[in-house]
């Protein structure tokens, strides 16, 4: 796959289709992989790397590089597909000006798992037949691929491509029973004693590192909200429960019905903290409220919080969540 | 001093400028009673009114909050009380889902002849967050007296 | 030299809150470590090192300065500081033990902070020297020995009970407390889990991790280096690597409206952030380039020039592991300074 990737970007550099090329580079340890960008064909050849670490969402740079001009060659997984149409939607991203090469994704690791396990002094990773081979200076382990596979990749929503120009690998297709909202149900399953516990053994480990809301490609705004000292809400800590639940209310409200459940909110949380849960609620919400929507499916489409119908229901109808 | 005092909720009412605040208005000409833990805040539209409104409502000390607007259909400004129900359908169902008690918050279509509409919603809504109590899970520690 | 044999974990720490209260490293609802005070029941984690470091102790992300209140035309200021009692941190790796010093050296210069002072004075550290580090660790690189780490008392993991060794007088009184649940220590024990830990370490992937090229005095040759452009364009600007950091020091200080009155209080800052030292002209770093570079010529140049060559990074290798992006320090002092 790598190969293939540089092969076919040093040929669009090389004929001058594009002029730079969002990607991923080495890292240290064969699983911290960067985002980065590549000038040149011996950039590419020494540093592209793509494997199962590349987990990135690379989408979201589109909207610094765009502003910076020229035009970009981007590899995007499926996933990464439907935050690119939304940003296309919302004018934040020009298609023109970006040239996609959709790759095909089996599901990405995380090295949270691995490190789990108990696997310390890791020294290289091997993929092979969906098996890796870590070697760490305490010796070589073999885990699974599956057993290392991100949350949000076990429920994988879509493996088809909603955008490209060109595509290595086949395009897969939308995976109907994912499973991505069995959770979800869990919670609303409970209590509200029992969620308000389950969220405050949450949401009170948040260090406010505003990571969630960075990696974000829906936060896309200027000046975010919280970072705006006229707004009132402007701390740069989560003080106390109520900004805890504030913070995080507001953001995934800020992004409901433009989230496409890209999970990397989740992925990038320093204290592991399950946000993707929030964002899957709104989602799950509207599905059931005003009909299945899914966004950054088509750009075209109107969003679920910029359109109405007069039968809506009202607020305070919760349809059958425990109370 | 600190007899045990029955507890009086807070309770913070966003009120349109056309329809419910006037309704507010029409039940004080009525001379029909609510009680005057209910403190109105005019906006021009229930669509004024975003989530964090709400959020900050309770933080400053409400412990519960009510949006009237006019009735879908009858907006001044045509839609803007379409595309608030939506939001706060979503808001309260996240409220919900964290576990902040779903009878804290309310939304009614209020008109400006609703007078008496608007006396028993606000005498409801203030029984029901009397019963519930003080607002905990969404209360700011230091925004206490 | 003391022992405590492993079956007598559980008292020690006992003894130790009866006392004053004894924080540890515990395993969250996620399995990651973080500090929590210990309570009967309350485990000990096995974990290398907890998410967050242990400057929460001394420098916690928020604090109260002051309040004010209104009443007509008159403005009462009070002291809103909560106070604090003595208490004991057990299970503090080198690497922090070692970022102590580093705050210190910064709050406890003219003009002394004295809401950091009233802390490191209530405070008793235990540190734990490392029996298994991960490859993200480079505290070796700055000179921390993880097999030798600082603190009032220090603890080393043998084969079926701890050795404690006494540093300070605050470790003398401390152990004093718990004598009867001490034996005599070995140091041939000691010598033995050191000499293991130096071998792992010796082996791990950073251990050649130089600090060539970056230091004293390397401002002008460092500040200007186009590689800052390349090494920060995939930067979010989060705050994550500033607040996982032992030895990040910055801070805001915040009015909060109460609606009856002005909290003032700090919180932890990250010169990540586009608001960072924000003043009535603008700001003075307006891309994330700049801010990014402000971060590690901190670090790496500002600190030891000021500083006698001590660097303002221990090696604690958190950022390594919860960069979003995985930028990191290494990278930047291996793609700037000395190969290795």
């Amino acid at each position: 796959m790598q190969e293939m990737m540089v092969k076919r970007a040093v040929e669009l550099l090389e004929n001058g289709t594009v002029d730079r090329v969002l990607g991923w580079t080495t890292g240290e340890f064969a699983y911290d992989m960067t985002p980065a960008v590549f000038r040149s064909a011996d950039d590419l050849k020494n540093g592209f790397v793509y494997n199962d670490f590349c987990a990135a969402n690379l989408s979201k740079y589109l909207i610094k590089e765009c502003v910076a001009g020229g035009k970009i060659l981007v590899f995007l997984k499926p996933c990464d597909t439907y935050s690119f149409n939304q940003l296309i939607a919302e004018h934040r991203i020009k298609r023109e000006m970006i040239y996609v090469i959709g790759i095909a994704c089996e599901g990405k690791a995380d090295i949270d798992k691995l490190k789990d396990m108990g696997i310390d002094g890791i020294t290289g990773i091997t993929a092979k037949d969906g098996v890796y081979t870590v070697a760490t200076i305490y010796g070589d382990a073999t885990v699974k691929a599956t057993d290392a596979m991100a949350e949000r990749c076990l429920s994988c929503k879509s493996k088809k491509h909603m955008a490209y120009d060109e595509l290595i690998g086949e395009d897969g297709d939308v995976v109907a029973d994912c499973g991505r909202f069995d959770m979800v149900e869990k919670l609303e399953a409970m209590t509200p004693d029992e969620r308000y516990e389950f969220w405050r053994g949450e949401l009170s480990r948040c260090i406010r590192c505003n990571a969630c809301r960075n990696v974000c490609p829906a936060c896309s705004c200027e000046k975010c909200i919280f970072d705006n000292p006229g707004s009132g809400v402007s701390q740069k800590a989560a003080v106390n429960s109520f900004e805890e639940n504030m913070f995080h209310i507001i953001r995934a409200f800020h992004v409901a019905g433009r989230c496409t459940d890209c999970g990397e909110c989740t992925r990038v949380c320093p204290q592991n903290i399950p946000l993707h849960l929030l964002n899957r609620k709104f989602i799950k919400d509207i599905n059931a409220f005003w009909g299945e929507y899914q966004a950054g499916e088509n750009p075209d489409a109107k969003p679920p919080l910029g359109r109405y119908e007069k039968g809506d229901r009202e607020p305070g109808e919760f349809g059958g969540v425990q109370a | 001093m600190q007899d045990v005092k029955e507890f009086r909720p807070t309770i913070v009412a966003f009120c349109c400028n056309w329809c419910s605040y006037a309704g507010a208005d029409l039940a004080g000409s009525s001379r029909l009673g609510y009680p005057a833990d209910v403190k109105i805040i005019r906006v021009p539209c229930s669509c004024r009114v975003n989530p964090l409104f709400i959020l900050r409502a309770f933080q400053r000390g409400a412990d519960g909050v009510i949006m009237a607007g006019c009735h879908p259909g009858d907006c001044h400004y045509t839609s803007g009380n379409y595309f608030a129900r939506r939001r706060m359908t979503l808001l309260f169902s996240m409220l919900d889902y964290l576990g902040i008690e779903r009878e804290r918050t309310r939304v009614e279509w209020i008109s400006a002849a609703e007078g008496a509409k608007f006396a028993k919603t606000m005498n409801e809504f203030v029984a029901t967050v009397t019963a519930l109590g003080e607002n905990k899970r969404l209360e700011d520690l230091r925004c206490k007296k | 030299m003391k022992k405590l044999s492993f079956a007598k974990l559980n008292e020690f720490f006992a003894a130790i809150a009866a006392k004053e209260a004894l924080y540890l490293p515990v395993n969250n609802n996620v399995g990651k470590a973080e500090f929590k005070q210990w309570s009967e029941g309350v485990e000990l984690s096995h974990a290398l090192n907890t998410v967050r470091s242990a400057k929460d102790f001394f420098f916690p992300q928020t604090e109260n300065l002051m309040k004010f209140k209104m009443e007509g035309k008159s403005i009462e200021v009070s002291d809103d500081r909560a106070e604090c009692e003595d208490f004991v941190v057990f299970g503090v790796r080198a690497c922090d033990a070692a970022s102590f010093k580093i705050l210190d050296s910064v709050y406890l210069v003219d003009p002394i902070d004295t809401y950091y002072k009233n802390r490191r004075e209530h405070g008793t550290i235990i540190t734990l020297a490392c029996g298994k580090p991960a490859e993200t660790c480079f505290c070796g690189t700055f000179g921390i020995d993880a097999a030798d780490p600082a603190g009032d008392v220090t603890a080393w993991e043998t084969p079926g009970a701890y050795m404690l060794r006494a540093n300070t007088e605050k470790g003398e009184a401390l152990l004093a407390l718990v004598a009867d649940l001490l034996e005599e220590g070995c140091e041939k024990a000691v010598a033995e889990a050191q000499a293991k830990t130096r071998e792992i370490l010796s082996k791990l992937p950073l251990a050649g991790l130089s600090t060539e090229g970056v230091g004293v005095g390397m401002t002008k040759e460092l500040f200007d280096r186009p590689e800052w452009k390349t090494l920060s364009e995939s930067c979010l600007g989060c705050g994550t690597c500033t607040f996982v950091c032992p030895t990040c020091q910055c801070y805001d200080v915040r009015d909060f409206d109460t609606g009856n009155g002005i909290k003032r209080f700090r919180c932890w800052d990250s010169c990540m952030y586009s608001d960072f030292t924000l003043m009535a002209h603008g700001n003075s770093r307006n891309s994330q380039v700049e801010r990014f570079r402000q971060r590690f010529m901190h670090k790496l140049v500002y600190y030891p020039d000021r500083n006698n060559g001590t660097f303002g990074c221990v090696g604690c290798g958190r950022c390594l592991a919860r960069c979003p992006i995985s930028m990191n320090i290494v990278k930047v002092m291996k793609t700037l300074g000395g190969k290795n």
